[in-house]
C-alpha cells in the first residue's frame, strides 16, 4: 500500500469489505494487522481473550471464498474482522461475561448472533471486556479490570459494552458486537465517540447471550458509522424461533437499503424531559447543535413529552434485577464455572461459590431482585413496575403520533473519570435515565457522535425509532454523518 | 398453593362421609403425569427412561449460559387433550412462571411451571366406588418441567446428578379436597390413571415415575372446618396409596386425640415400614419468588387448535360407557367396568357385536375371561381366546347348543390351544363340542324318558312338591341333569317337570 492510502485500521467496515472484495488486501493480512494492534494496545483493557490460530483460520477461509468469487449479501462482510462482547458465548474463545464465576468457561456452541455474523463472512478477532454480566455503566464492574477510554485514558469508556466501544474508538477492531439492556450499547458508544444501535427487542436472537435481564437484553453492532452498523445489523438479525421464543418472526432485512433517502420533512420529536435539570450544559449544547444541523437537512423539530422518563429508573431497577436474580441462579458451582474450593456442605458450597464468584454490583442486583420478587413485596414492586413499564411504552406510542423519530442526549454527561462515581451505585443508575425508557418499551435506539464536551470528550446523540424502524433510524443517522464529520474524529495516539 | 376454601361438591349432595373413629377424612390429590412426548418440554433432547446418566440432556437441559427454553407443542397438545377429556376449560392464554429455588438437580435454579394462570382450569373426574357413583372436582392442571435426579448411592459418599429427567414434560393435576376416604382416593387415582392412559398422553407407569401422586390429607369432626393438612408423597402404587393414607389418617387422629395440633408438613411414605415420616414442615417452606418467565411469551391456544384436538380425540371412557348403556342395555356399573381400559372396551365391543348378546358377553368378560386373565397374569390384548372365538362360543350358548357350564369347558380348551385363525372359530368350537360330547339334549323324547324315570324313582320329592315345597323341584332337576350327564337343557327340564306335575 502506498503512503497516501489510509491505514487498514482507519477504514470503515464498508471500505474494508470493498478492499477485501477487490483483493486489495487479504483477510489474513487484515486479521494479522488488527491482532498486532490489539496486542500492542493491551493496556487499554479492551480484550479478554484472543485465539490467533482460530482467527487466522477463519481469515484463510474468507480468503478462499473471496478467491472463489463469493458475492452477494452472503459475502457483504467477507473477511472483515470484528470483536465480540464477552456476553456472547463462543466455541473457540473463552466466555466469561466479565465474571470470575465463568473464569475459563468454554461454551459448546456459538451464540446465534455469532453464527449469523460468521455466515456473513466475518472473522472473529476475540472477546471484548464488559461489566460483569453486563451490569454497569462504566465497565468498572468487570472481574478482569476496567477498560480505558481512548479519548482520555483516565476516564471510563462507559458500560456495559465498554470493551467494544473502546476497541472500536481506538481502531483495534473495525467493529464489535455489544448488548444493550438499559443502554449498554448506546452509552459507551456515546462516551467513546462511535456509532451503535440497539434494535427492537426480539430482532436479534438472545440465544447464546449470557442472560442479564431477559425481557430487556438485546444485541446490536457498534462501529464508527451508521453505514457500518447497517451492514452488521443486517447480518446479525433474523428470526430464531427454534432457540429463542422471544425472537420476532420478522424476515431478515437489508438495513442499508434506505441509508441515502432524503430526510426532508422528517419529524424529529424532542422530549422536554430529556433536556431538563441534570443535563450537563456541554452535552446539551452539542445535542442542540446536532438538532439544528437536522433542521438544515430539512427535518422539523416537534416538541413532545415522555412524562414517565424519571420513573424509568425505579422501574428498570426493579425489573432488571428481578430477572437477573433468577437468571443468575444457575451459577451455583454444581455444573460449570467457579466452585469454592473448601466447603462443609451443599449450602456452604452455594454460599461460598457465589460469594467468591460474583462481584459487588452483581450481588447487589441479585439481592434487590430477590427482594422485589419475595412474598409480600411482589405486588408492590414487581407488579407495579410492570404496570408503569406498559405506561412508558404507551407514552412512546403517543409521541410517535406526531413524530417519526425521537432525538435527545444519550447520557446526562460525558464520560466520567474512572472511579469517579466511587462507591455510589445510585450515581451510575441515575446516569441511565435517557437510555432506560426505550429499553423498557423495547424500541430501537442508537447513538451517534455529535461533538465534544468538557475535556474534549465525545458527546453522543440518541435517536429512538418506533418498533422495527431500524432502517429509518440508520437512514436518519447516515444522513447526519454525510453532512458532518464528528464520526471521523480519532483519539490521539491511535 | 392457595388455602383450601370449602365449597360443596354438588355431585356429592346427599352422600354421607364414612367416619374413622368419629372423624371425617378429607383428601385432595396432586398428580404429576409425565407426558408422552418424544422430546423435552423446552428442549429438543430425547426422553427415554433408563438411559445412561446425562445422555439425554442437551445444553438447554444443563442450563448452560445463553440457553433459552422453547415450548414443545406436543406437550401443550396433550394438556389440551386432558382438558377436553375431563370437561375442563382450556385457557386461551396461560402463563409460564419461574419457581425459584436452589437444588443440585435443578440446573437453572428455577423450575418453569405455571402458577397464576394454568392451561387447564376446572373439570371433574367421575368414577364408581363399588356401586356408588362419585365425582371429584379438579382445580387445575398445569404444564411444568421435571427436575433431574440426585443419586445418593454408589458415589462413595458423594452425590451424583443425573439430568436425563430434567426438562421432562409434566402435567400437574390438582383436585379440590373432595375425597372422604382412602378407598375413594384410590378409586379417583385409578380413574385418573385410566383417563391419561386411555387418551394416550401418559404411559401411566407408576414404577418409573410416569404417574406420581401426592395426597393432601387432613381429618376433622363432621361439620367442623377443614383440619390442617399434611402432604403425603411417594405413593408409587395404588396399594401404597391406600396404606399410606390409612396410616396417615390414624396418625393424625391419634395426635388430635392426644391433644396435639397437626402441623402442616410434607411427609414421605415408607413402603417398608408402612409409615409416613415428616420431611419438612411449614417453617422450612421456601419463598419460591414466582414471577412470569420472561423467556417465554404467554401460551396462546387458539380455539381452532382446541377444535382440531377435539375432532381428533378418541371416544372417552365415560362417553363410551354411556354408549354401552344405551346401545347394549348394560348397567352403568358394568359399562364402567368394561371401559376400564381401551383394550377391554375393544374386546367387549367386538365380542358383543360378534354374538349379538351384549349381556352374555359382559358377563363372560367380567367373569370367566377376567378370572383366567388374572390367574395367568395375561393382559387382555394377549388373551388366548380372541373376541371372535368368545363371540362364537357365546352364540353357541344362546342358540341352545351348549349350556353355560359346557361353554366353560370349551373355553378352557380354547385357552390352552392359544390364539388361532378367527375364520375357523365356529368350526373349531363345534368340533370341541362334538368331540367332548357337550351338546345339550334337545331331543324331547329322550329327555322325557329320563324325567319319567326320575319321577318314578323319587316319589317322596314329588309328594313334597305337590304339598307346596318348591325346593323339592330343585332336587328333581338335579337328578334329571345327572341322568342326562349334564347335557339336558335346564330350561327344558323345568318346563317338562311343571307340565308333568301339574
Amino acid at each position: 500500500m502506498t503512503n497516501n492510502t489510509p491505514a487498514l485500521h482507519d477504514l470503515t467496515v464498508a471500505q474494508l469489505a470493498t478492499h477485501l472484495r477487490e483483493r486489495k488486501v487479504s483477510a489474513v493480512e487484515t486479521a494479522q494487522h488488527f491482532l498486532t494492534r490489539l496486542q500492542a494496545n493491551a493496556p487499554l483493557g479492551a480484550f479478554l481473550d484472543l485465539n490467533e490460530e482460530v482467527t487466522l483460520a477463519q481469515a484463510r477461509a474468507a480468503d478462499a471464498a473471496l478467491a472463489a468469487g463469493a458475492s452477494g449479501t452472503t459475502a457483504a462482510l467477507l473477511g472483515v474482522p470484528i470483536g465480540h462482547k464477552d456476553i456472547f458465548v463462543t466455541k473457540d474463545f473463552v466466555t466469561t461475561a466479565g465474571s470470575k464465576m465463568l473464569i475459563g468457561y468454554r461454551s459448546p456452541f456459538d451464540a446465534t448472533v455469532v453464527t449469523n455474523l460468521a455466515q456473513a463472512g466475518v472473522v472473529t478477532l476475540g472477546k471484548l471486556n464488559c461489566d460483569e454480566f453486563a451490569m454497569g455503566s462504566a465497565n468498572e464492574n468487570s472481574a478482569y479490570g476496567p477498560v480505558q477510554n481512548p479519548w482520555d485514558r483516565t476516564r471510563t469508556p462507559g458500560g456495559s459494552s465498554g470493551g467494544s466501544a473502546a476497541a472500536v474508538a481506538a481502531r483495534l477492531v473495525p467493529a464489535a458486537t455489544g448488548t444493550d439492556t438499559g443502554g449498554s450499547i448506546r452509552q459507551p458508544a456515546s462516551f467513546c465517540g462511535i456509532t451503535g444501535i440497539k434494535p427492537t427487542y426480539g430482532r436479534a436472537s438472545r440465544y447464546g447471550m449470557v442472560a442479564f435481564a431477559s425481557s430487556l437484553d438485546q444485541a446490536g453492532p457498534m462501529a464508527r458509522t451508521a453505514e457500518d452498523c447497517a451492514l452488521l445489523l443486517s447480518a446479525m438479525c433474523g428470526p430464531d424461533p427454534d432457540r429463542d421464543s422471544t425472537s420476532l418472526e420478522v424476515p431478515v432485512e437489508d438495513f442499508s437499503r434506505s441509508l441515502n433517502e432524503s430526510i426532508a420533512g422528517l419529524r424529529i420529536g424532542v422530549p422536554a424531559e430529556f433536556f431538563g435539570e441534570g443535563l450537563a450544559p456541554d452535552v446539551q449544547a452539542a445535542v442542540q447543535a446536532a438538532l439544528k444541523e437536522y433542521e438544515k437537512l430539512g427535518a422539523k423539530l416537534v416538541p413532545i413529552t415522555l412524562p414517565r422518563t424519571e420513573l424509568s429508573i425505579p422501574v428498570y431497577y426493579v425489573i432488571a434485577p428481578a430477572e437477573a436474580s433468577s437468571n443468575l441462579s444457575r451459577f451455583d458451582g454444581v455444573k460449570f464455572g467457579h466452585r469454592a474450593e473448601k466447603y462443609t456442605d451443599l449450602i456452604d458450597m452455594y454460599k461460598k461459590t457465589r460469594a467468591e464468584g460474583f462481584g459487588d454490583e452483581v450481588k447487589r442486583r441479585i439481592m434487590i431482585g430477590a427482594y422485589v420478587l419475595s412474598h409480600g413485596y411482589y405486588d408492590a414492586y414487581y407488579l407495579q413496575a410492570q404496570k408503569i413499564r406498559r405506561m412508558i411504552a404507551d407514552d412512546f406510542q403517543q409521541a410517535f403520533q406526531v413524530c417519526d423519530v425521537i432525538a435527545g442526549p444519550v447520557a446526562p454527561t460525558v464520560a466520567w473519570t474512572l472511579g469517579g462515581h466511587g462507591n455510589d451505585p445510585l450515581a451510575d443508575y441515575l446516569a441511565d435515565i435517557f437510555t432506560l425508557p426505550a429499553s423498557l418499551a423495547g424500541l430501537p435506539g442508537m447513538s451517534i457522535p455529535v461533538g465534544f464536551g468538557a475535556g474534549h470528550m465525545p458527546v453522543g446523540m440518541q435517536l429512538i425509532g418506533n418498533y422495527l424502524q431500524e432502517a429509518k433510524l440508520l437512514n436518519v443517522a447516515h444522513r447526519f454523518q454525510q453532512a458532518t464529520d464528528w464520526h471521523t474524529a480519532k483519539p490521539e495516539g491511535f | 398453593m392457595n388455602a383450601f376454601v370449602e365449597t360443596s361438591n354438588p355431585a356429592r349432595a346427599g352422600l354421607k362421609s364414612p367416619l374413622v373413629m368419629g372423624y371425617e377424612v378429607v383428601i385432595g390429590f396432586e398428580t404429576h403425569a409425565q407426558l408422552s412426548t418424544q422430546s423435552k418440554i423446552f428442549s429438543r433432547a430425547a426422553i427415554a427412561f433408563g438411559a445412561e446418566p446425562n445422555t439425554q440432556a442437551c445444553p438447554v437441559d444443563l442450563a448452560l449460559p445463553g440457553t433459552l427454553p422453547v415450548m414443545n407443542k406436543g406437550a401443550v397438545e396433550r394438556a389440551i387433550q386432558f382438558g377436553l377429556a375431563i370437561g375442563a376449560h382450556v385457557a386461551p392464554k396461560s402463563i409460564f412462571a419461574r419457581k425459584n429455588y436452589f437444588y443440585p438437580d435443578l440446573p437453572k435454579g428455577y423450575q418453569i411451571s405455571q402458577f397464576e394462570i394454568p392451561v387447564v382450569q376446572g373439570g371433574e373426574i367421575a368414577f364408581f366406588l363399588g356401586d356408588q357413583k362419585m365425582s371429584v372436582r379438579l382445580e387445575r392442571a398445569h404444564l411444568e418441567e421435571d427436575a433431574g435426579k440426585s443419586l445418593h448411592e454408589d458415589f462413595v459418599g458423594q452425590t451424583g446428578i443425573d439430568l436425563n429427567r430434567a426438562g421432562t414434560p409434566l402435567l400437574e393435576i390438582v383436585t379440590q379436597p373432595d375425597m372422604r376416604s382412602s378407598a375413594e382416593a384410590v378409586a379417583y387415582a385409578k380413574e385418573l390413571h385410566k383417563i391419561v392412559t386411555w387418551i394416550g398422553i401418559c404411559d401411566g407407569n407408576m414404577q418409573e415415575g410416569s404417574f406420581r401422586c401426592d395426597a393432601n390429607v387432613s381429618v376433622r369432626k363432621p361439620g367442623a372446618p377443614f383440619g390442617t393438612r399434611r402432604e403425603v408423597k411417594n405413593l408409587n402404587s395404588f396399594k401404597f396409596m391406600q396404606q399410606a393414607i390409612d396410616y396417615e389418617v390414624r396418625w393424625q387422629i391419634e395426635q388430635i386425640e392426644d391433644g396435639h395440633a397437626i402441623q402442616q408438613a410434607t411427609v414421605l411414605f415408607n413402603p417398608d415400614t408402612g409409615e409416613t415420616r415428616a420431611m419438612r414442615t411449614k417453617e422450612d417452606a421456601a419463598d419460591y419468588r414466582y414471577f412470569p418467565d420472561p423467556d417465554l411469551p404467554p401460551l396462546v391456544i387458539a380455539d381452532e387448535w382446541v377444535q382440531r384436538v377435539r375432532s381428533e380425540m378418541t371416544e372417552l371412557p365415560r362417553v363410551m360407557a354411556q354408549r354401552f348403556v344405551t346401545e347394549f342395555g348394560l348397567s352403568e356399573v358394568d359399562a364402567t367396568a368394561l371401559t376400564q381400559s381401551r383394550a377391554i372396551a375393544a374386546y367387549f365391543e367386538a365380542t358383543a357385536k360378534g354374538c349379538g348378546q351384549p349381556k352374555l358377553a359382559s358377563n363372560w368378560i367380567m367373569g370367566e375371561v377376567s378370572r383366567r386373565l388374572n390367574a395367568d397374569e395375561v393382559a387382555i390384548d394377549a388373551c388366548p381366546v380372541g373376541a371372535v372365538y368368545l363371540a362364537a362360543l357365546i352364540s353357541r350358548i344362546s342358540d341352545g347348543t351348549i349350556s353355560n357350564n359346557a361353554a366353560k369347558q370349551v373355553f378352557d380348551k380354547l385357552w390352552s390351544e392359544g390364539r388361532a385363525d378367527d375364520k375357523l372359530a365356529l368350526s373349531r368350537i363345534d368340533q370341541i363340542i362334538e368331540a367332548d360330547g357337550l351338546k345339550q339334549m334337545n331331543d324331547s323324547g329322550e329327555l322325557e324318558k329320563i324325567v319319567d324315570d326320575v319321577l318314578a324313582a323319587n316319589p317322596k320329592n314329588v309328594e313334597e312338591y305337590k304339598a307346596g315345597n318348591g325346593k323339592a323341584l330343585n332336587a328333581l332337576v338335579g337328578q334329571i341333569m345327572k341322568g342326562s350327564k349334564g347335557k339336558a337343557n335346564p330350561q327344558q327340564v323345568n318346563d317338562l317337570l311343571r307340565q308333568k306335575l301339574g
